[in-house]
Protein backbone atom coordinates (compact mmCIF):
# COMPACT_ATOMS: atom_id res chain seq x y z
CA UNK A 1 0.00 0.00 0.00
CA UNK A 2 0.86 3.60 -1.06
CA UNK A 3 1.68 5.94 1.95
CA UNK A 4 -0.40 8.61 2.46
CA UNK A 5 1.05 11.03 5.06
CA UNK A 6 5.12 10.76 5.53
CA UNK A 7 6.48 13.16 8.57
CA UNK A 8 10.54 13.05 8.84
CA UNK A 9 11.92 14.75 12.13
CA UNK A 10 9.46 17.65 11.35
CA UNK A 11 9.93 20.30 13.39
CA UNK A 12 8.13 23.69 13.66
CA UNK A 13 9.28 26.79 16.04
CA UNK A 14 7.08 29.59 17.11
CA UNK A 15 9.10 32.83 18.17
CA UNK A 16 7.35 34.46 21.32
CA UNK A 17 7.94 38.43 21.05
CA UNK A 18 6.91 40.43 24.15
CA UNK A 19 7.69 43.99 22.61
CA UNK A 20 6.27 44.79 19.43
CA UNK A 21 7.56 48.74 18.95
CA UNK A 22 11.24 50.01 18.70
CA UNK A 23 10.98 51.93 21.80
CA UNK A 24 9.81 48.98 23.90
CA UNK A 25 12.78 46.98 22.07
CA UNK A 26 15.20 49.46 23.18
CA UNK A 27 13.94 49.62 26.92
CA UNK A 28 13.86 45.89 27.43
CA UNK A 29 17.35 45.17 26.04
CA UNK A 30 18.73 48.40 28.27
CA UNK A 31 16.99 46.30 31.44
CA UNK A 32 18.47 43.03 29.51
CA UNK A 33 14.68 41.72 29.30
CA UNK A 34 14.54 39.18 26.80
CA UNK A 35 13.25 40.30 23.85
CA UNK A 36 12.09 37.23 22.19
CA UNK A 37 11.60 33.69 22.91
CA UNK A 38 11.48 30.66 20.84
CA UNK A 39 9.56 26.87 21.81
CA UNK A 40 9.11 24.40 20.23
CA UNK A 41 5.11 23.33 19.01
CA UNK A 42 6.35 20.32 17.03
CA UNK A 43 9.78 18.44 17.86
CA UNK A 44 11.44 15.99 15.35
CA UNK A 45 8.14 13.79 14.55
CA UNK A 46 8.39 11.16 12.11
CA UNK A 47 5.28 8.95 11.12
CA UNK A 48 3.69 7.09 8.15
CA UNK A 49 0.44 6.78 7.31
CA UNK A 50 -0.85 4.21 4.73
CA UNK A 51 -3.57 5.32 2.26
CA UNK A 52 -6.90 4.13 3.80
CA UNK A 53 -5.55 4.34 7.48
CA UNK A 54 -7.81 5.91 10.15
CA UNK A 55 -5.31 7.32 12.93
CA UNK A 56 -6.55 9.46 15.91
CA UNK A 57 -4.15 12.13 17.43
CA UNK A 58 -4.61 12.54 20.66
CA UNK A 59 -2.78 14.77 23.42
CA UNK A 60 -3.09 17.24 26.33
CA UNK A 61 -3.75 20.90 25.04
CA UNK A 62 -0.67 22.20 23.99
CA UNK A 63 0.71 19.32 23.17
CA UNK A 64 1.04 20.60 19.19
CA UNK A 65 -1.84 18.33 17.80
CA UNK A 66 -3.16 21.61 15.69
CA UNK A 67 -0.01 22.76 14.76
CA UNK A 68 0.61 19.11 13.28
CA UNK A 69 -2.66 19.31 11.58
CA UNK A 70 -1.15 22.79 10.18
CA UNK A 71 1.78 21.29 9.18
CA UNK A 72 0.16 18.32 7.13
CA UNK A 73 -2.70 20.58 6.06
CA UNK A 74 -0.25 22.87 4.31
CA UNK A 75 -0.99 25.78 5.82
CA UNK A 76 1.98 25.83 7.82
CA UNK A 77 5.64 25.12 6.72
CA UNK A 78 8.20 22.76 8.78
CA UNK A 79 11.14 24.92 9.79
CA UNK A 80 12.99 21.23 10.06
CA UNK A 81 12.27 18.12 8.64
CA UNK A 82 9.75 17.55 6.02
CA UNK A 83 6.60 16.85 5.82
CA UNK A 84 4.65 15.32 2.30
CA UNK A 85 1.15 13.95 1.30
CA UNK A 86 -0.32 12.73 -1.25
CA UNK A 87 -3.49 13.51 -3.31
CA UNK A 88 -6.01 16.69 -2.40
CA UNK A 89 -6.67 17.44 1.81
CA UNK A 90 -9.67 18.78 3.06
CA UNK A 91 -11.15 17.88 6.33
CA UNK A 92 -13.09 19.94 9.15
CA UNK A 93 -9.90 22.03 10.26
CA UNK A 94 -11.42 25.61 9.75
CA UNK A 95 -14.61 25.31 8.58
CA UNK A 96 -15.93 28.77 7.35
CA UNK A 97 -12.75 30.20 8.00
CA UNK A 98 -12.93 31.56 4.34
CA UNK A 99 -16.29 32.86 4.66
CA UNK A 100 -16.21 36.65 3.64
CA UNK A 101 -19.40 38.21 6.02
CA UNK A 102 -20.95 40.57 3.05
CA UNK A 103 -21.31 37.52 0.87
CA UNK A 104 -23.95 35.47 0.75
CA UNK A 105 -24.61 32.00 1.42
CA UNK A 106 -24.06 30.69 -2.26
CA UNK A 107 -21.40 32.98 -3.01
CA UNK A 108 -20.03 31.76 -0.05
CA UNK A 109 -19.99 27.99 -0.56
CA UNK A 110 -18.84 28.34 -4.12
CA UNK A 111 -15.63 30.62 -3.07
CA UNK A 112 -14.88 28.45 -0.08
CA UNK A 113 -15.35 25.18 -2.35
CA UNK A 114 -12.94 26.89 -5.03
CA UNK A 115 -10.58 27.39 -2.19
CA UNK A 116 -10.85 23.69 -1.04
CA UNK A 117 -9.66 22.71 -5.02
CA UNK A 118 -13.32 22.31 -6.25
CA UNK A 119 -13.93 23.14 -9.87
CA UNK A 120 -17.15 25.10 -10.85
CA UNK A 121 -18.80 22.43 -12.67
CA UNK A 122 -17.74 19.99 -9.47
CA UNK A 123 -19.38 22.32 -6.60
CA UNK A 124 -22.51 23.16 -8.87
CA UNK A 125 -23.43 18.99 -8.88
CA UNK A 126 -22.82 19.43 -5.20
CA UNK A 127 -24.78 22.28 -4.44
CA UNK A 128 -28.11 20.99 -3.63
CA UNK A 129 -25.95 18.40 -1.55
CA UNK A 130 -23.76 20.63 0.32
CA UNK A 131 -27.13 23.06 0.97
CA UNK A 132 -29.24 19.74 2.31
CA UNK A 133 -26.54 19.01 4.62
CA UNK A 134 -26.21 22.49 5.92
CA UNK A 135 -29.94 22.71 6.38
CA UNK A 136 -29.81 26.62 6.42
CA UNK A 137 -33.46 27.04 4.44
CA UNK A 138 -34.01 30.51 2.97
CA UNK A 139 -31.12 31.88 4.49
CA UNK A 140 -28.79 31.11 1.74
CA UNK A 141 -29.52 34.55 -0.02
CA UNK A 142 -28.76 36.32 2.72
CA UNK A 143 -25.16 37.64 3.68
CA UNK A 144 -23.16 35.05 6.57
CA UNK A 145 -22.49 37.99 8.87
CA UNK A 146 -25.93 37.62 9.71
CA UNK A 147 -26.17 34.30 10.29
CA UNK A 148 -26.36 32.44 13.86
CA UNK A 149 -23.10 31.00 14.43
CA UNK A 150 -24.86 27.74 14.48
CA UNK A 151 -25.84 28.24 10.79
CA UNK A 152 -22.39 29.90 10.25
CA UNK A 153 -20.40 26.43 11.02
CA UNK A 154 -22.95 24.03 9.32
CA UNK A 155 -22.20 25.69 6.07
CA UNK A 156 -18.76 25.40 6.57
CA UNK A 157 -19.18 21.75 7.82
CA UNK A 158 -21.33 21.07 4.89
CA UNK A 159 -18.68 22.69 2.42
CA UNK A 160 -15.84 20.79 4.06
CA UNK A 161 -17.27 17.07 4.20
CA UNK A 162 -18.40 17.12 0.43
CA UNK A 163 -14.95 17.51 -0.49
CA UNK A 164 -13.91 14.77 -2.31
CA UNK A 165 -10.36 14.09 -1.17
CA UNK A 166 -7.46 11.56 -0.14
CA UNK A 167 -6.89 12.74 3.21
CA UNK A 168 -9.42 13.92 5.61
CA UNK A 169 -8.27 15.78 8.74
CA UNK A 170 -10.39 16.41 11.51
CA UNK A 171 -9.63 19.08 14.52
CA UNK A 172 -12.76 20.49 15.35
CA UNK A 173 -15.32 21.04 17.82
CA UNK A 174 -18.39 18.89 16.79
CA UNK A 175 -20.28 21.57 18.87
CA UNK A 176 -21.58 22.75 16.39
CA UNK A 177 -25.65 22.27 15.76
CA UNK A 178 -27.65 20.26 17.22
CA UNK A 179 -27.92 16.49 17.92
CA UNK A 180 -29.15 15.95 15.00
CA UNK A 181 -26.95 17.67 12.98
CA UNK A 182 -23.83 15.83 15.04
CA UNK A 183 -25.16 12.78 14.17
CA UNK A 184 -25.48 13.78 10.22
CA UNK A 185 -21.40 14.51 10.94
CA UNK A 186 -20.48 11.64 12.17
CA UNK A 187 -22.32 9.21 9.40
CA UNK A 188 -20.49 11.36 7.22
CA UNK A 189 -17.34 10.57 8.55
CA UNK A 190 -17.69 7.47 8.28
CA UNK A 191 -18.83 7.32 4.55
CA UNK A 192 -15.80 9.44 4.07
CA UNK A 193 -13.79 6.74 6.27
CA UNK A 194 -15.22 3.66 4.41
CA UNK A 195 -14.92 5.26 0.65
CA UNK A 196 -11.29 4.70 1.59
CA UNK A 197 -9.93 8.29 2.45
CA UNK A 198 -6.96 8.61 4.79
CA UNK A 199 -8.18 10.30 7.78
CA UNK A 200 -6.32 11.63 11.03
CA UNK A 201 -8.77 12.65 13.51
CA UNK A 202 -8.32 14.63 16.60
CA UNK A 203 -9.96 14.05 19.85
CA UNK A 204 -10.08 14.00 23.68
CA UNK A 205 -13.18 11.86 23.50
CA UNK A 206 -11.69 8.13 23.92
CA UNK A 207 -14.85 6.76 22.99
CA UNK A 208 -15.40 8.13 19.25
CA UNK A 209 -12.14 7.16 19.25
CA UNK A 210 -12.01 3.80 19.16
CA UNK A 211 -15.38 4.21 16.98
CA UNK A 212 -13.49 6.10 14.03
CA UNK A 213 -9.88 5.08 14.02
CA UNK A 214 -7.51 1.88 13.93
CA UNK A 215 -4.34 3.99 15.34
CA UNK A 216 -3.41 6.49 17.52
CA UNK A 217 -0.17 8.59 17.45
CA UNK A 218 0.23 10.95 21.12
CA UNK A 219 1.65 14.42 21.22
CA UNK A 220 3.87 15.16 24.46
CA UNK A 221 4.36 18.73 24.46
CA UNK A 222 5.69 18.35 20.62
CA UNK A 223 7.61 15.16 20.52
CA UNK A 224 5.51 12.00 19.15
CA UNK A 225 5.21 9.88 22.82
CA UNK A 226 3.50 7.01 21.33
CA UNK A 227 2.36 5.53 18.33
CA UNK A 228 0.48 2.05 17.70
CA UNK A 229 -2.98 0.28 18.60
CA UNK A 230 -5.69 2.44 19.75
CA UNK A 231 -6.56 0.54 23.68
CA UNK A 232 -2.93 0.80 24.65
CA UNK A 233 -2.71 4.34 23.03
CA UNK A 234 -5.69 5.38 25.42
CA UNK A 235 -3.92 3.66 28.39
CA UNK A 236 -0.99 5.72 27.37
CA UNK A 237 -2.96 8.73 28.31
CA UNK A 238 -4.38 7.63 31.43
CA UNK A 239 -7.62 8.40 29.40
CA UNK A 240 -9.52 5.13 29.80
CA UNK A 241 -11.44 6.36 32.62
CA UNK A 242 -13.79 8.17 30.77
CA UNK A 243 -14.52 5.52 27.94
CA UNK A 244 -17.09 4.14 29.67
CA UNK A 245 -19.51 6.91 29.44
CA UNK A 246 -19.08 7.85 26.16
CA UNK A 247 -18.65 4.34 24.01
CA UNK A 248 -21.76 3.52 22.22
CA UNK A 249 -23.99 6.44 23.90
CA UNK A 250 -25.21 9.11 22.11
CA UNK A 251 -23.72 11.98 23.78
CA UNK A 252 -20.27 10.58 23.20
CA UNK A 253 -19.36 13.89 21.16
CA UNK A 254 -20.89 16.31 24.03
CA UNK A 255 -17.47 14.85 25.67
CA UNK A 256 -15.34 16.00 22.82
CA UNK A 257 -17.04 19.56 22.81
CA UNK A 258 -15.87 20.37 26.62
CA UNK A 259 -12.10 18.81 25.65
CA UNK A 260 -11.63 20.53 22.34
CA UNK A 261 -13.32 23.84 22.83
CA UNK A 262 -10.35 24.33 24.68
CA UNK A 263 -7.86 23.07 21.79
CA UNK A 264 -4.70 25.11 21.25
CA UNK A 265 -3.93 27.46 19.00
CA UNK B 1 11.94 17.72 -1.88
CA UNK B 2 9.89 16.68 -4.59
CA UNK B 3 9.96 19.28 -7.85
CA UNK B 4 7.38 22.11 -7.35
CA UNK B 5 5.92 21.57 -10.20
CA UNK B 6 4.85 18.38 -9.70
CA UNK B 7 2.27 20.29 -7.46
CA UNK B 8 -0.88 21.01 -9.67
CA UNK B 9 -1.43 17.23 -9.64
CA UNK B 10 -2.83 18.07 -6.38
CA UNK B 11 -5.23 20.42 -7.00
CA UNK B 12 -7.01 18.49 -10.24
CA UNK B 13 -6.99 15.11 -9.08
CA UNK B 14 -8.07 12.89 -6.64
CA UNK B 15 -8.98 9.44 -6.22
CA UNK B 16 -11.21 9.49 -8.76
CA UNK B 17 -8.61 11.00 -11.12
CA UNK B 18 -6.15 9.19 -13.74
CA UNK B 19 -3.68 10.25 -12.79
CA UNK B 20 -1.48 8.81 -9.43
CA UNK B 21 -0.78 11.76 -7.68
CA UNK B 22 2.59 12.10 -6.19
CA UNK B 23 3.73 12.36 -2.98
CA UNK B 24 4.32 16.18 -2.32
CA UNK B 25 5.16 19.21 0.36
CA UNK B 26 1.67 20.18 1.04
CA UNK B 27 2.93 23.85 1.52
CA UNK B 28 4.91 24.22 -1.39
CA UNK B 29 3.63 25.91 -4.47
CA UNK B 30 4.20 26.80 -7.98
CA UNK B 31 3.76 30.46 -6.60
CA UNK B 32 2.67 32.88 -9.38
CA UNK B 33 1.92 29.90 -11.43
CA UNK B 34 -0.02 28.40 -9.90
CA UNK B 35 -2.49 31.45 -9.40
CA UNK B 36 -2.93 30.96 -13.29
CA UNK B 37 -4.13 27.61 -13.22
CA UNK B 38 -6.42 27.84 -10.46
CA UNK B 39 -8.27 31.06 -12.66
CA UNK B 40 -11.49 30.09 -11.36
CA UNK B 41 -10.60 30.79 -7.75
CA UNK B 42 -8.95 33.84 -8.99
CA UNK B 43 -12.08 34.93 -11.18
CA UNK B 44 -14.22 34.34 -7.60
CA UNK B 45 -11.93 36.11 -5.08
CA UNK B 46 -11.70 38.92 -7.51
CA UNK B 47 -15.54 39.02 -7.21
CA UNK B 48 -15.63 38.96 -3.75
CA UNK B 49 -13.25 41.72 -3.53
CA UNK B 50 -14.99 43.78 -5.96
CA UNK B 51 -18.24 43.13 -3.85
CA UNK B 52 -16.80 43.61 -0.60
CA UNK B 53 -14.81 47.01 -1.24
CA UNK B 54 -18.27 48.92 -2.00
CA UNK B 55 -20.63 47.41 0.23
CA UNK B 56 -22.81 49.94 1.96
CA UNK B 57 -21.81 52.65 0.72
CA UNK B 58 -24.33 54.93 -1.94
CA UNK B 59 -22.00 56.12 -4.72
CA UNK B 60 -20.18 52.99 -4.45
CA UNK B 61 -17.03 52.38 -7.37
CA UNK B 62 -17.49 56.22 -8.08
CA UNK B 63 -15.38 56.93 -4.81
CA UNK B 64 -12.39 55.51 -5.91
CA UNK B 65 -12.49 57.94 -8.40
CA UNK B 66 -13.39 60.94 -5.61
CA UNK B 67 -10.12 61.74 -5.21
CA UNK B 68 -8.68 61.64 -8.64
CA UNK B 69 -11.23 63.63 -9.55
CA UNK B 70 -10.63 66.15 -6.81
CA UNK B 71 -6.72 66.43 -7.73
CA UNK B 72 -7.58 66.71 -11.13
CA UNK B 73 -9.86 69.12 -10.45
CA UNK B 74 -7.27 70.96 -8.17
CA UNK B 75 -4.24 70.61 -10.05
CA UNK B 76 -6.13 72.01 -13.51
CA UNK B 77 -7.36 75.18 -11.44
CA UNK B 78 -4.01 75.88 -9.78
CA UNK B 79 -1.35 74.42 -11.93
CA UNK B 80 -3.55 75.33 -15.65
CA UNK B 81 -5.21 78.31 -14.90
CA UNK B 82 -3.03 80.21 -12.02
CA UNK B 83 0.43 78.83 -13.12
CA UNK B 84 -0.64 79.56 -16.57
CA UNK B 85 0.70 76.02 -17.78
CA UNK B 86 -2.63 75.91 -20.07
CA UNK B 87 -1.44 78.59 -22.09
CA UNK B 88 2.04 77.13 -23.39
CA UNK B 89 0.93 73.21 -23.04
CA UNK B 90 -1.77 72.59 -25.77
CA UNK B 91 -4.19 70.31 -24.34
CA UNK B 92 -2.65 70.56 -20.77
CA UNK B 93 -5.75 68.78 -19.18
CA UNK B 94 -5.22 65.63 -21.69
CA UNK B 95 -1.61 65.47 -20.49
CA UNK B 96 -2.48 65.62 -16.96
CA UNK B 97 -5.59 62.94 -17.13
CA UNK B 98 -2.95 60.19 -19.02
CA UNK B 99 -0.62 60.70 -16.41
CA UNK B 100 -3.06 60.77 -13.50
CA UNK B 101 -4.58 57.53 -14.56
CA UNK B 102 -1.33 55.29 -15.27
CA UNK B 103 -0.43 56.37 -11.66
CA UNK B 104 -3.73 55.78 -9.98
CA UNK B 105 -3.58 52.28 -11.77
CA UNK B 106 0.05 52.09 -10.00
CA UNK B 107 -1.01 53.11 -6.49
CA UNK B 108 -4.32 51.32 -6.24
CA UNK B 109 -2.52 48.80 -7.58
CA UNK B 110 0.64 49.27 -4.94
CA UNK B 111 -1.16 50.03 -2.01
CA UNK B 112 -4.06 47.43 -2.21
CA UNK B 113 -1.84 44.91 -2.81
CA UNK B 114 0.19 45.95 0.19
CA UNK B 115 -2.69 45.05 2.31
CA UNK B 116 -4.01 42.47 0.53
CA UNK B 117 -2.47 39.12 3.01
CA UNK B 118 -3.12 41.24 6.37
CA UNK B 119 -6.59 41.72 5.30
CA UNK B 120 -7.18 38.49 4.21
CA UNK B 121 -5.98 36.53 7.17
CA UNK B 122 -8.72 34.76 8.18
CA UNK B 123 -7.99 32.67 5.22
CA UNK B 124 -4.32 32.83 5.01
CA UNK B 125 -3.94 31.10 9.21
CA UNK B 126 -6.53 28.78 8.87
CA UNK B 127 -7.13 27.66 4.72
CA UNK B 128 -4.08 25.92 2.64
CA UNK B 129 -3.96 27.88 -1.09
CA UNK B 130 -1.44 29.69 -3.01
CA UNK B 131 -1.20 32.95 -0.65
CA UNK B 132 0.01 35.03 -4.18
CA UNK B 133 -3.83 34.52 -5.03
CA UNK B 134 -3.95 37.72 -2.94
CA UNK B 135 -2.06 39.78 -4.20
CA UNK B 136 -2.71 39.33 -7.70
CA UNK B 137 -6.44 39.74 -6.90
CA UNK B 138 -5.97 42.73 -5.69
CA UNK B 139 -3.95 43.71 -8.82
CA UNK B 140 -6.48 42.89 -11.04
CA UNK B 141 -9.10 44.98 -9.05
CA UNK B 142 -7.13 48.11 -9.42
CA UNK B 143 -6.95 47.29 -13.08
CA UNK B 144 -10.57 46.76 -13.52
CA UNK B 145 -10.87 49.94 -11.23
CA UNK B 146 -9.31 52.28 -14.16
CA UNK B 147 -11.46 51.28 -16.96
CA UNK B 148 -13.95 54.12 -16.47
CA UNK B 149 -11.20 55.96 -15.51
CA UNK B 150 -9.29 54.89 -19.23
CA UNK B 151 -12.83 55.28 -20.62
CA UNK B 152 -12.98 58.89 -19.71
CA UNK B 153 -9.50 59.91 -20.86
CA UNK B 154 -10.66 58.36 -24.28
CA UNK B 155 -13.82 60.38 -24.45
CA UNK B 156 -11.77 63.34 -23.39
CA UNK B 157 -8.88 62.76 -25.90
CA UNK B 158 -11.47 62.36 -28.76
CA UNK B 159 -13.14 65.40 -27.88
CA UNK B 160 -10.40 67.57 -28.62
CA UNK B 161 -9.34 66.02 -31.81
CA UNK B 162 -7.35 62.54 -31.01
CA UNK B 163 -7.06 60.05 -33.66
CA UNK B 164 -5.75 57.04 -32.63
CA UNK B 165 -2.25 55.98 -34.38
CA UNK B 166 -0.67 52.50 -34.34
CA UNK B 167 2.19 53.40 -32.45
CA UNK B 168 0.56 55.32 -29.99
CA UNK B 169 -1.90 52.56 -28.91
CA UNK B 170 1.56 50.21 -28.82
CA UNK B 171 2.50 52.96 -26.53
CA UNK B 172 -0.11 52.16 -24.13
CA UNK B 173 -0.18 48.68 -24.22
CA UNK B 174 3.42 49.30 -22.77
CA UNK B 175 2.86 51.13 -20.41
CA UNK B 176 0.41 49.40 -19.21
CA UNK B 177 1.93 46.18 -19.39
CA UNK B 178 5.08 48.08 -17.28
CA UNK B 179 2.61 49.32 -14.67
CA UNK B 180 0.99 45.90 -13.99
CA UNK B 181 4.21 43.51 -14.08
CA UNK B 182 6.12 46.45 -11.52
CA UNK B 183 2.83 46.82 -9.53
CA UNK B 184 2.49 43.29 -9.09
CA UNK B 185 6.05 42.41 -8.45
CA UNK B 186 5.79 45.50 -5.30
CA UNK B 187 2.61 43.77 -4.32
CA UNK B 188 4.02 40.94 -3.70
CA UNK B 189 6.99 41.88 -2.03
CA UNK B 190 5.06 44.56 -0.09
CA UNK B 191 2.22 42.26 1.12
CA UNK B 192 4.43 39.87 2.58
CA UNK B 193 6.74 42.39 4.71
CA UNK B 194 3.76 44.17 5.64
CA UNK B 195 2.56 40.50 7.41
CA UNK B 196 5.81 41.18 9.47
CA UNK B 197 5.88 45.24 10.31
CA UNK B 198 1.77 46.97 9.47
CA UNK B 199 4.98 49.86 8.92
CA UNK B 200 5.09 49.20 5.29
CA UNK B 201 1.95 50.26 4.48
CA UNK B 202 2.60 53.67 6.05
CA UNK B 203 6.04 53.40 4.29
CA UNK B 204 3.86 52.61 1.16
CA UNK B 205 1.61 55.63 1.43
CA UNK B 206 4.56 58.07 2.51
CA UNK B 207 5.97 57.01 -0.84
CA UNK B 208 3.09 57.53 -2.78
CA UNK B 209 2.77 61.46 -1.87
CA UNK B 210 5.96 61.38 -4.35
CA UNK B 211 4.56 59.44 -7.15
CA UNK B 212 2.70 62.67 -8.40
CA UNK B 213 5.86 65.14 -8.43
CA UNK B 214 8.71 62.71 -9.92
CA UNK B 215 6.50 61.77 -12.83
CA UNK B 216 5.71 64.54 -15.69
CA UNK B 217 2.16 64.95 -14.84
CA UNK B 218 1.62 68.60 -13.58
CA UNK B 219 4.58 69.83 -15.62
CA UNK B 220 5.37 68.59 -19.47
CA UNK B 221 8.58 66.74 -19.86
CA UNK B 222 10.11 69.26 -22.07
CA UNK B 223 10.79 70.94 -18.85
CA UNK B 224 12.72 68.65 -17.33
CA UNK B 225 14.65 68.46 -21.00
CA UNK B 226 15.34 71.91 -21.55
CA UNK B 227 15.87 72.40 -17.55
CA UNK B 228 20.12 72.62 -16.10
CA UNK B 229 19.99 68.87 -15.25
CA UNK B 230 19.12 67.44 -18.81
CA UNK B 231 22.13 65.64 -19.71
CA UNK B 232 23.43 64.79 -16.17
CA UNK B 233 23.01 61.96 -13.82
CA UNK B 234 20.02 64.02 -12.67
CA UNK B 235 18.13 63.22 -15.88
CA UNK B 236 19.25 59.70 -16.09
CA UNK B 237 18.12 59.17 -12.87
CA UNK B 238 14.54 60.77 -13.60
CA UNK B 239 13.88 58.35 -16.46
CA UNK B 240 15.68 55.18 -14.66
CA UNK B 241 11.96 55.51 -13.02
CA UNK B 242 9.54 52.90 -14.57
CA UNK B 243 6.23 54.68 -13.92
CA UNK B 244 7.80 57.52 -15.43
CA UNK B 245 8.69 55.77 -18.67
CA UNK B 246 4.94 54.55 -18.31
CA UNK B 247 3.25 57.64 -17.84
CA UNK B 248 5.82 59.67 -20.56
CA UNK B 249 4.11 55.96 -22.87
CA UNK B 250 0.45 56.92 -21.57
CA UNK B 251 1.21 60.60 -22.99
CA UNK B 252 2.77 59.73 -26.18
CA UNK B 253 -0.60 57.27 -26.58
CA UNK B 254 -3.35 59.93 -25.54
CA UNK B 255 -1.74 63.26 -25.76
CA UNK B 256 0.69 63.25 -28.31
CA UNK B 257 -1.75 62.81 -31.45
CA UNK B 258 -3.69 66.12 -30.24
CA UNK B 259 -1.40 68.17 -31.27
CA UNK B 260 -1.58 70.88 -33.83
CA UNK B 261 0.38 71.11 -36.70
CA UNK B 262 3.65 72.72 -36.37
CA UNK B 263 3.70 76.29 -37.90
CA UNK B 264 -0.33 76.57 -37.88
CA UNK B 265 -1.55 79.55 -35.61
CA UNK B 266 -2.75 76.93 -33.18
CA UNK B 267 0.82 75.98 -32.23
CA UNK B 268 1.84 79.39 -31.99
CA UNK B 269 1.98 79.79 -28.51
CA UNK B 270 3.83 76.35 -27.90
CA UNK B 271 6.44 76.50 -31.03
CA UNK B 272 7.82 73.66 -29.29
CA UNK B 273 5.30 71.19 -28.61
CA UNK B 274 3.92 70.64 -32.01
CA UNK B 275 3.34 67.83 -34.44
CA UNK B 276 6.04 68.46 -37.60
CA UNK B 277 4.22 68.31 -40.89
CA UNK B 278 1.22 66.64 -38.62
CA UNK B 279 2.91 64.08 -38.37
CA UNK B 280 2.58 62.60 -34.72
CA UNK B 281 5.08 60.19 -35.25
CA UNK B 282 7.66 62.58 -35.53
CA UNK B 283 7.06 64.27 -32.59
CA UNK B 284 10.26 63.53 -30.67
CA UNK B 285 12.96 64.75 -28.12
CA UNK B 286 12.50 67.69 -25.85
CA UNK B 287 8.44 66.56 -26.08
CA UNK B 288 9.87 62.92 -25.52
CA UNK B 289 12.60 61.40 -24.07
CA UNK B 290 15.18 59.89 -26.63
CA UNK B 291 14.57 56.29 -27.82
CA UNK B 292 10.95 56.43 -26.10
CA UNK B 293 9.99 52.52 -26.69
CA UNK B 294 13.29 51.46 -26.75
CA UNK B 295 13.27 52.52 -22.79
CA UNK B 296 9.92 51.42 -22.69
CA UNK B 297 10.63 47.79 -23.57
CA UNK B 298 13.89 47.83 -20.86
CA UNK B 299 11.66 49.35 -18.23
CA UNK B 300 9.22 46.25 -18.82
CA UNK B 301 12.14 43.56 -18.69
CA UNK B 302 13.78 45.55 -15.26
CA UNK B 303 10.31 44.87 -14.42
CA UNK B 304 9.74 41.02 -15.10
CA UNK B 305 13.36 40.56 -13.45
CA UNK B 306 11.71 42.61 -10.52
CA UNK B 307 8.72 40.20 -10.65
CA UNK B 308 11.17 37.12 -10.52
CA UNK B 309 12.96 38.42 -7.13
CA UNK B 310 9.95 39.82 -5.48
CA UNK B 311 8.88 36.45 -5.86
CA UNK B 312 11.04 34.71 -4.93
CA UNK B 313 11.54 36.81 -1.58
CA UNK B 314 8.12 36.12 -1.00
CA UNK B 315 8.33 32.13 -1.33
CA UNK B 316 10.69 32.84 1.43
CA UNK B 317 8.77 35.43 3.37
CA UNK B 318 5.31 33.32 3.29
CA UNK B 319 6.34 30.16 5.33
CA UNK B 320 5.97 32.40 8.85
CA UNK B 321 2.58 33.97 7.63
CA UNK B 322 0.51 31.73 9.76
CA UNK B 323 1.96 32.21 12.40
CA UNK B 324 2.86 35.74 12.45
CA UNK B 325 -0.94 37.30 11.00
Amino acid sequence: MARSIVTRNASKQFTMRYHRTIKQITIAAMRRQKISDTFNAVNDVSFDIEEGESVGLMGLNGSGKSTLLKLISGVMKPDEGRVLTRGRIAGLIATGAGFHPQLTGRDNVFLNAAILGMSEAETKRKFDQIVDFADIGKFLETPVGHYSSGMFSRLGFAVAVHTDCDIFLVDEVLAVGDRPFKKKCVARMQEVREAGSTMLYVSHASGSVRKMCDRVLVLEQGSLGYDGPVDEGIKYLNYEDDSEDDVNSEDSEDDDTDGELGADI
Amino acid sequence: MTAQSERPAQVGSFREGSLEPELISPFDSAGLVEVFKRRYLLRLLVQKEIQARYQGSLLGVIWSYVPSLVRFCMYFFVIGLILGLHKTVPNFAIHMFAALTAVHFFTETFSSGTRSIARNKAIVRKMPMPREMFPVASVIVSMIDSFPQLLILFIGAVSVGWHPDLLGIAAFLLGFAVITVLGTALALLFSAMNVFFKDFQQIVSTFQMFTHWIVPMIYPFVKIASSSFAGTWLYTAYLSNPLTVAVLLFQRAFWVPTFPTCGTPEAATAPNICAPGGDVSAVGYPVLPHHLFLLGFVMLAASLVILVLCQRAFSRLEGKFAERL
